[in-house]
């Protein structure tokens, strides 16, 4: 068989490289550029030969090796406490970074991005991003539990926005159902500059014993190396360069050949064959393959353990028997895992794969030479360091500068502007305006998405969409349980990456805490344009620096994720979109506070100040108008409102809470009304005293650090006594009113729970069915 | 003081020491998904949870069983319709069909296997609407005397979630008058026909009543803070679903509760 398929091809051997060195390359078509086919040559002593060529160009490309970011990222690294590593088990480098639980459990957790894949193919695009954020997961040990998807399209009412939401929710719901893990969250933007770089962003979350933690390494010269899962096919090959490290342009050839397939059945097998290896101890090592597939897999696994291994190519078992070297090493097939396991294992290690029907073939060992070898029928077609494949590619230094049109943008506010004309004051412009943003596209209720997932599947979840945070439980016996949300306002961040970057992760931190959870850690997933840009690379320096500096006041450890730079049609690139994951943990998942109130009679509290803070907001944004400067960060007050909101939860001070954040006050009174459909009186004139603010501004602006929090009429006392000795502002805005069904504002018109729910809930289905 | 849990009710249902000698088996089949979630409400209902594998050649000592939801084998022929041949699944059938008949839950995919085994009539399509849908369900138990179902009222209604892809039931129509008449339709969708299944119906039986079948899944309705009712404030109760798995023990325990 392998005999018959080596003819086939002109097998380019190490020997054959060194005797032909003038041979062209097709390195320019792979995503290399002309220096780091040089710099591949240098490294070598030789050209390479296709199969190296092969390995390097996805190994080195943008999306693998961060080539363009790692100076940046480093910050992440450097800008930690003690304090903030006290918890983390395992930083970043890893597949993902893992959190002490306390009890003897941990929680990894990452978030990535799949977001060119999901353009040209929408469905197996998203499909195949959850299947590799889980695939991560497996990686570390642990057990996935949970499911989340930040999502960024195009103008709700452009024709092509149809196509990559039906395909994408169908996607995630198609693969993340089958997996039987409950999506508990997201996000859902819509703005035309994500039209033709939708971002399409998935998290997973997975937990463990301490004692199951694995790393993707290859150690213990004469281990075995196993490729196991489904087949290696044609699909996906160069996904990670040609595909997800390059801008979109259409005078070139479709790039559907390169986005991945996946088969979620194949994966539920996967997870719970992984699962059963790690309970036996029967793998030494374990990486997922992903981006660059066995490229990355034997090189990653080589350099992280002794640095050697010997692979013979042919015995990786195919779905398409033409595939040539280079295609086989580059292929991005889904389902497909490699381990090192010890010769004493391989019996035991094969018995679990056949109770779970998954083929596996054994494709060499690892050795202590230092050199990655891969062979075809014996023939040397690779010999690397596989350190230079693996993490010495190349590194940029981009130059960046401050965009020249910054200013400009930062001077243009909102108040005053063309688009401001009319603003409402009237009290029936007021419940218009207030209807009006709660049906906009991305205020809307985005019940249509979240009821194509499962919460319920695994029986663990405590809280899930709409509420600030997904709540899984960890632990049965305990309670024990984590709370995880994204954030991100590329709006925010356009006007200014500094702090814009900052304002997503304090709005992540404030839901987690909402929710009743001490914020742990962050993964982010750093969408971009094209770093090649100067004014997009210092967005993105910006947005780095921004993010790093923010979680050492908060003092949370960034514990892994991902770039996906080049989202950008032409020369136009998306809204800066840094999308900050926050984990919290709660000790137990029955104290979790959810958004809504319910019970008749309670005060409802505004935590926080409100300022005159319109720029970049979704009324703004509604308006058309995007300019001035985003709401002001202050940390510190951050912090005191999350302590306020953990305290309050543990202590069962209060029974809601939700934050605010876009579309402010009059969206969070919509939301917490129609949450349990009971509805509530306000009065916001000492709001408006205090702060100095009209009506409009205190129901529409996106000041920061702010939350309302129903409270029993008994614990009102213990509560504002909790908040006066913290100095944090409070103000009692109302009563939570059961048998009204109405949201009734002093100076607004009432507001029926009935047209407010219709307006909520029909934006979507008229959109999209 | 016992302190009050923020959600959920007070009081989880107690689970009774003479249900626990009683063995409640839970099929897995690759793709299965609910099988932890059905072995959890076997326990929270009092009894013991035993592992059953698809490839297994008998049933062993257990007195009922349930065949949870998921994608056996990725339902990418048509659901069910590989599982129908597992081993287990003879055994089961076998045992559903004898004197004894061995009581025997499908919940979603468990219910198209059972369809698909003959143990129960009709079928499941795609839902009318093609799409995944996750919602809170109202359900009239039409049927309170299945080995399933003794422990609720006929006219009783309750809310369980619901969750499928494939979950529009279709039979010719004289078969849906036959299950009419034998009283063998167990459960209604109330309110809202989630997926234009023929006659709202959720679940069937067969004549003997010790087989059921229904889309919606109880097994995620049996625990405080973890049902409808917390995750979204439908109102009622988070264990609506439990009486599924307290009726089949106490019939199988027997005597009066």
């Amino acid at each position: 068989m392998t005999t018959e398929t080596s003819k086939k091809f002109n097998i380019d051997t190490v020997e054959n490289a060194a005797k032909t060195p003038d041979t062209e390359l097709p390195w320019a078509e792979l995503g290399l550029k002309q220096n780091e086919f040089d710099e591949i040559v240098k490294v070598l002593g030789r050209r390479p030969t296709g199969a190296e060529l092969a390995m390097y160009s996805v190994m080195w490309s943008e999306h693998c090796s961060y080539k363009s970011s790692k100076n940046h990222l480093r910050q992440f690294g450097q800008k930690v406490t003690e304090e903030m590593k006290k918890d983390m088990l395992v930083g970043i480098g890893e597949n993902a970074g893992v959190t002490n639980l306390g009890d003897g459990w941990a929680v990894t957790f990452k978030i990535e991005s799949h977001n060119s894949p999901s353009f040209v193919e929408p469905y197996q695009g998203a499909a195949t991003g959850i299947g590799g954020i889980v695939r991560d997961i497996i990686s570390m040990g642990a057990r996935p539990v949970a499911v989340m998807d930040p999502l960024r399209f195009g103008a709700i009412d452009h024709p092509d926005t149809a196509r990559v939401m039906h395909g994408a929710v169908a996607g995630i719901g198609g693969y993340g159902n089958s997996l039987g893990l409950p999506n508990i969250g997201g996000e859902m933007v819509f703005d035309s500059v994500y039209q033709g770089n939708p971002l399409v962003n998935a998290l997973a979350v997975g937990v463990m014993r301490h004692e199951d933690i694995r790393l993707a390494n290859a150690s213990g010269k004469g281990n075995k190396v196993v490729l196991f899962g489904a087949r290696t096919g044609g699909d996906g090959i160069g996904g990670a360069s040609v595909l997800a490290s390059e801008s979109f342009d259409d005078t070139k050839p479709s790039k559907r050949p390169a986005v991945q397939v996946g088969d979620p059945f194949a994966e539920k097998v996967l997870i719970e064959c992984c699962l059963e290896l790690f309970k036996g101890s029967l793998v030494e090592g374990i990486q997922d393959l992903g981006a660059a597939g066995i490229s990355c897999a034997t090189s990653e696994l080589a350099s992280n353990g002794d640095g050697g291994m010997q692979v013979e190519l042919t015995s990786v078992l195919l779905r398409d028997p033409t595939l040539t070297p280079g295609e086989i090493l580059m292929s991005e097939s889904q389902e497909r895992m490699m381990a090192v396991v010890t010769p004493e294992n391989v019996e035991a290690f094969e018995a679990v794969m056949d109770k779970w029907a998954v083929e596996y073939s054994w494709l060499g060992e690892v050795t202590d030479t230092g050199r990655l070898i891969i062979t075809w029928e014996g023939d040397v077609i690779v010999d690397v360091d596989p350190r230079t494949v693996a993490h010495d590619g190349p590194v940029y230094d981009r130059p960046y500068a401050r965009p020249e049109w910054q200013d400009a943008v930062q001077a243009d506010t909102f108040t005053g502007s063309v688009q401001d004309a009319g603003r409402p004051a009237a009290p029936a412009e007021l419940a218009a305006a207030v209807t009006e943003l709660v049906a906009s596209p991305n205020m809307c209720s985005k019940a249509w998405i979240t009821n194509q997932y499962d919460r319920y599947v695994g029986g663990n979840t405590s809280m899930a969409f709409p509420d600030d945070a997904g709540v899984v439980r960890v632990d049965e016996e305990s309670g024990l349980g984590v709370a995880l949300a994204t954030d991100a306002n590329g709006r925010y961040t356009y006007l200014d990456p500094y702090h814009g970057a900052q304002l997503a992760l304090a709005e992540a931190y404030r839901n987690v805490a909402t929710a009743g959870a001490i914020p742990m850690a962050v993964s982010d997933c750093l969408n971009f344009g094209s770093p090649e840009d100067p004014d997009v690379m210092w967005q993105l320096a910006e947005a780095i620096r921004g993010l790093s500096d923010a979680c050492m006041v908060l003092g949370i450890p960034v514990t892994g994720g991902n770039v996906s730079l080049y989202n950008q049609t032409g020369t136009t690139p998306i809204h800066p979109s840094p999308v900050v994951a926050v984990l919290g943990k709660l000790d137990d998942v029955a104290r979790r506070t959810p958004s809504g109130w319910r019970e008749d009679g309670q005060a409802i509290y505004m935590l926080g100040t409100t300022g005159a803070e319109l720029d970049g907001s979704e009324w703004a944004n509604m308006r058309g108008h995007l300019g001035g400067q985003p709401p002001k960060v202050d940390l510190e007050a951050e912090r005191a409102l999350g302590e306020i909101l953990i305290n309050a939860s543990r202590d069962g001070m209060i029974d809601s809470a939700h934050d605010l954040s876009e579309g402010g006050l009059a969206a969070a009174l919509v939301e917490s009304s129609l949450r349990y459909g009971v509805g509530a009186r306000i009065a916001l004139q000492d709001v408006m005293d205090r702060d100095g603010v009209d009506l409009f501004t205190a129901l529409f602006s996106e000041s920061q650090g702010r939350a309302v929090v129903g409270v029993p009429r008994s614990e009102e006392v213990r509560f504002t006594d909790m908040c006066t000795a913290r100095g944090f502002a409070h103000t009692r805005i109302g009563v939570v009113d059961a048998a009204s069904g109405k949201l009734e504002i002093n100076g607004v018109d009432a507001l029926s729970l009935d047209v407010l729910r219709e307006a909520h809930e029909g934006t979507l289905p008229k959109y999209f069915g | 003081m016992t302190e009050l849990p923020l959600i959920g009710e007070a009081v989880a249902v107690a689970a009774e020491p003479r249900l626990a000698g009683a063995r409640i088996g839970v099929v897995t089949f690759p793709g299965t998904l609910d099988d932890r979630d059905a072995a959890r409400a076997v326990r929270l209902a009092g009894a013991t949870a035993v592992e059953l594998w698809h490839g297994d050649t008998e049933i062993g000592d257990v007195d009922a069983v349930v065949i949870p939801g998921g994608f056996s084998y990725g339902d990418y022929l048509r659901a069910g319709a590989i599982a129908r041949f597992a081993p287990l699944m003879s055994k089961i059938i076998d045992a559903a069909n004898s004197d004894a008949k061995l009581p025997v839950l499908g919940i979603c995919n468990g219910f198209q296997i059972l369809t698909e085994s003959h143990l129960l009539p009709g079928s499941m399509i795609k839902n009318d609407h093609l799409k995944f849908l996750c919602r809170d369900q109202v359900l009239r138990v039409e049927n309170a005397n299945t080995a399933w179902t003794l422990d609720y009222q006929a006219g009783q209604e309750i809310t369980i979630p619901l969750k499928n892809q494939d979950g529009q039931y279709i039979a010719d129509e004289k078969t849906l008058d036959a299950l009419e008449a034998e009283g063998r339709v167990v459960f209604r969708y109330v309110g809202f026909n989630p997926n234009g299944s023929r006659r709202d119906i959720a679940g069937i039986s067969n004549a003997a009543g010790n087989v059921v079948g229904l889309m919606p899944h109880p097994e995620h309705a049996v625990e405080p803070g973890f049902g409808p009712e917390s995750l979204d404030g439908v109102g009622g109760s988070d264990t609506d679903g439990l009486g599924f798995f307290t009726s089949v023990l106490n019939k199988i325990v027997g005597g009066d509760k």
